[in-house]
């Protein structure tokens, strides 16, 4: 698996506290049953009217387009735990998002995909949010090794959940290889615990 | 040395080991699956070419996405029927039981482990849906997991997961009359706020909480996530025995002492130590209804609506945001709010004692002209039993339609969805923005009572008056 130590790219800025992943990715488009084309459904209630025309939405315009880094708030993906929310980020090109703070479970779904969370201090955020804004050219780099969101020659520390940093770093953001070396271990817990429907409360005294 | 909580208790009992990376190995009891977050992990699997390692462990059903009007199929939404046909053929080639429509068995996956006494005190409980966390009302640890964990679990019966603290919240006192548990949950998140929760497990306890039934206690963890913690849980205690005594993949009779014995155990310490403690005066709290566009947005029904003029700017900002997508007008009474949708079902409150609480209010009463009322059983066996008891003709002689059990208007992935800007009161979980099927949909979160009794006056009412006039 490719160790993830830094990303960089131009930046887009998502306005808003408290964005839930059902406007991340509406509950329709949760009628799949591949991941495919998610990348297009991106935030589309707040992208397009109900006619399907676009609206003003930093995502729309012409200069954004490309971009691989989302600059969000606090609080982002809360809600539910659908998997599609990052994927559709992730789909749609996007290798990083910096904000305030996130929900636990997006976090964790975004980090198993390889997508790069990381938190700036809210003043950090802000002169990044206004940066990106004035410079739809500039490059924001993200730099876990260093532990640093660089961008326009400053350079603000970042914050993310160690373990979730080792694993980019090392490249086992995706554990499933790592979780099929225990099984023998496993498989004895499977016999020694209770199971629905098969009991195994007796076997415990 | 100090005692212990049963989260604590729960988690060394199923840690494998420690992973590189620091999380912990979690080996899981119970992973429940359904028709939305399941087919992707189970095409992961195909192409990694690795088998279901346990499919004893794994249980599914269908809920997000069956129609709850007709059960014939092939279902008018196309995408619908692929959907359930692919979970059909997955479980079937897997050895996976399946709990199918018209099966008896078949249900919001919340609402379906436990009255099947498949969820147990002290099981690691997941499922690729956030309102897992119901499942801890029974002392299991039972959280939400993404996709690609649902490919863990399937391919190893594990998920890495970090270890979360614990936060003890001491609901004291006694409820007031015509105050239910989800009052219970939305007065706890109001306090605690939509991300209180992050990094915690909750484990709800005091006087109130222990007085609740399983479905209370039930609505009560539901609603954890909401807010921020991934985990909530109730220790386990007679009322849960009692209620899970004689289900069909309970422990059978000649096992029943020892799981008891085990689940007794299981309990956090009198001297566990806590990572936080909150007391909330249970006699406090009154009717809840949100105002807002996140769960953590409610008020009492005798309040108002806040006015962004009188907070500081960092809040007034998304109140502003709520109220102009709500299209409320700030510094108003909540009370008097026009409906046009009427919603009782869910994980939240679709069970039996959410249906008696809203047939209560609606017998001998008729739902107001222009409102649209939908009654949705949570399971096809609260139906059954609905329907033994005559609720379904308390609801239907109200003016309610009265469906098959399924997911149904909690997030509309299935035909019931509101319409333009149409306003719902709901007793489901979540107010977000276009949550209910229309992108400028909004949705008022209340109790079932509070949603019976906002149907029948076609506006936010008190759900205390109506059942003062009885
Ligand atoms: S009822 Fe609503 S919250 Fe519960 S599982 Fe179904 S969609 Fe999710």
């Amino acid at each position: 698996m490719e160790a993830i130590k830094r990303v960089s790219g131009r930046a887009v800025v998502i306005p808003g506290d408290e964005i839930d992943t059902d406007r991340i990715i509406p509950a329709r488009y949760l009628k799949a049953i591949t991941f495919d084309g998610l990348g297009e459904a991106l935030f589309y209630d707040e992208r397009y009217d109900e006619n399907g025309n676009p609206r003003e939405h930093p995502l729309n315009r012409p200069e954004r387009q490309g971009a691989s880094i989302m600059v969000v708030g606090a609080g982002f993906g809360s809600g539910s735990s659908r998997e599609h929310a990052p994927q559709a980020i992730k789909r749609a090109g996007f290798k990083a998002v910096i904000g305030e703070s996130f929900a636990e479970i997006f976090f964790g779904n975004a980090t198993q995909i390889g997508l790069v969370c990381v938190t700036l201090e809210p003043e950090d955020l802000g002169v990044l949010t206004e940066w990106v804004e004035a410079h739809p050219e500039g490059e924001v780099e993200v730099d876990l090794e260093a532990g640093e969101v660089r961008f326009g020659g400053r350079v603000a520390p970042l914050g993310i959940r160690e373990a979730a940093r080792q694993a980019l770093v090392s490249g086992r953001w995706d554990p499933l290889s790592e979780l099929l070396e225990a099984m023998d271990k496993v498989r004895e817990m499977d016999e020694r615990l209770p199971a629905p429907g098969r009991g195994g409360y007796g076997r415990m005294r | 040395m100090a005692g212990k909580t049963l989260y604590e208790k729960v988690w060394e009992t199923h840690e494998v080991r420690r992973l590189a990376s620091g999380q912990s190995q979690l080996f899981i009891d119970l992973h429940l699956i359904h028709e939305v977050t399941s087919p992707q992990a189970f095409g992961m699997l195909r192409e990694l070419g690795l088998p279901v390692a346990m499919p004893h462990r794994t249980f599914a059903t269908v809920d997000h996405i069956v129609p709850t009007d007709s059960r014939e199929e092939p279902f008018a939404d196309p995408l619908a029927q692929a959907m359930i046909e692919e979970l059909r053929k997955n479980t079937s080639a897997n050895g996976i039981e399946l709990f199918d429509v018209g099966s008896g068995k078949q249900g919001i996956v919340h609402v379906v482990g436990p009255e099947q006494g498949l969820t147990q005190p002290g099981f690691t409980i997941v499922c690729g849906d956030s309102h897992t966390s119901t499942h801890g009302a029974f002392g299991a640890i039972a959280f939400g997991i993404g996709t690609t964990q649902v490919r863990d679990v399937l391919a190893t019966q594990t998920v890495a997961m970090p270890r979360l603290k614990v936060r003890r919240i001491n609901v004291n006192g006694e409820l007031r009359p015509g105050v239910s548990a989800k009052d219970v949950i939305l007065h706890i998140i109001r306090t605690l706020g939509v991300k209180g929760g992050q990094g915690y497990a909750y484990e709800y306890g005091g006087e109130v909480i222990e007085a609740m039934s399983m479905e209370e206690r039930m609505t009560v963890c539901n609603m954890s996530i909401e807010g921020g913690a991934r985990v909530g849980y109730v220790n386990p205690d007679e009322t849960t025995f009692a209620f899970l005594k004689g289900r069909p993949y309970a422990p059978a009779e000649d096992e029943w002492e020892d799981a008891v014995a085990r689940w007794r155990g299981l309990a956090s310490d009198p001297d566990a130590s806590y990572d936080d403690v909150v007391e909330i005066d249970g006699s406090q709290i009154a009717p809840y209804v949100t105002w807002g566009i996140n769960p953590g947005q409610a008020i009492t029904v005798d309040e108002t609506v806040p006015d962004p003029a009188q907070l500081p700017d960092d809040e007034a900002e998304l109140v502003r945001e709520a109220l102009k997508y709500m299209q409320l007008e700030p510094g108003r009474p909540i009370k008097g709010q026009k409906i046009d949708v009427a919603f009782v079902g869910s994980c939240t409150n679709g069970r039996l004692s959410d249906l008696r609480a809203a047939a209560r209010v609606l017998a001998g009463r008729r739902v107001a002209a222009g409102v649209r009322a939908l009654a949705v059983p949570g399971s096809e066996q609260v139906a059954r039993q609905a329907e033994a008891e005559g609720l379904d003709r308390v609801f239907r002689e109200a003016g309610f339609e009265w469906r098959y059990a399924g997911c149904s208007m909690c997030l509309a992935m299935n035909p019931d969805k509101l319409v333009g800007d149409e306003i719902s009161i709901s007793s489901s979980n979540r107010n977000f923005k276009g949550r209910q099927g229309s992108p400028r949909g909004r949705t008022l979160l209340a109790s079932p009572a509070m949603v019976a009794a906002a149907a029948v006056a076609g506006e936010v009412v008190d759900v205390r008056d109506f059942l003062e006039a009885e």
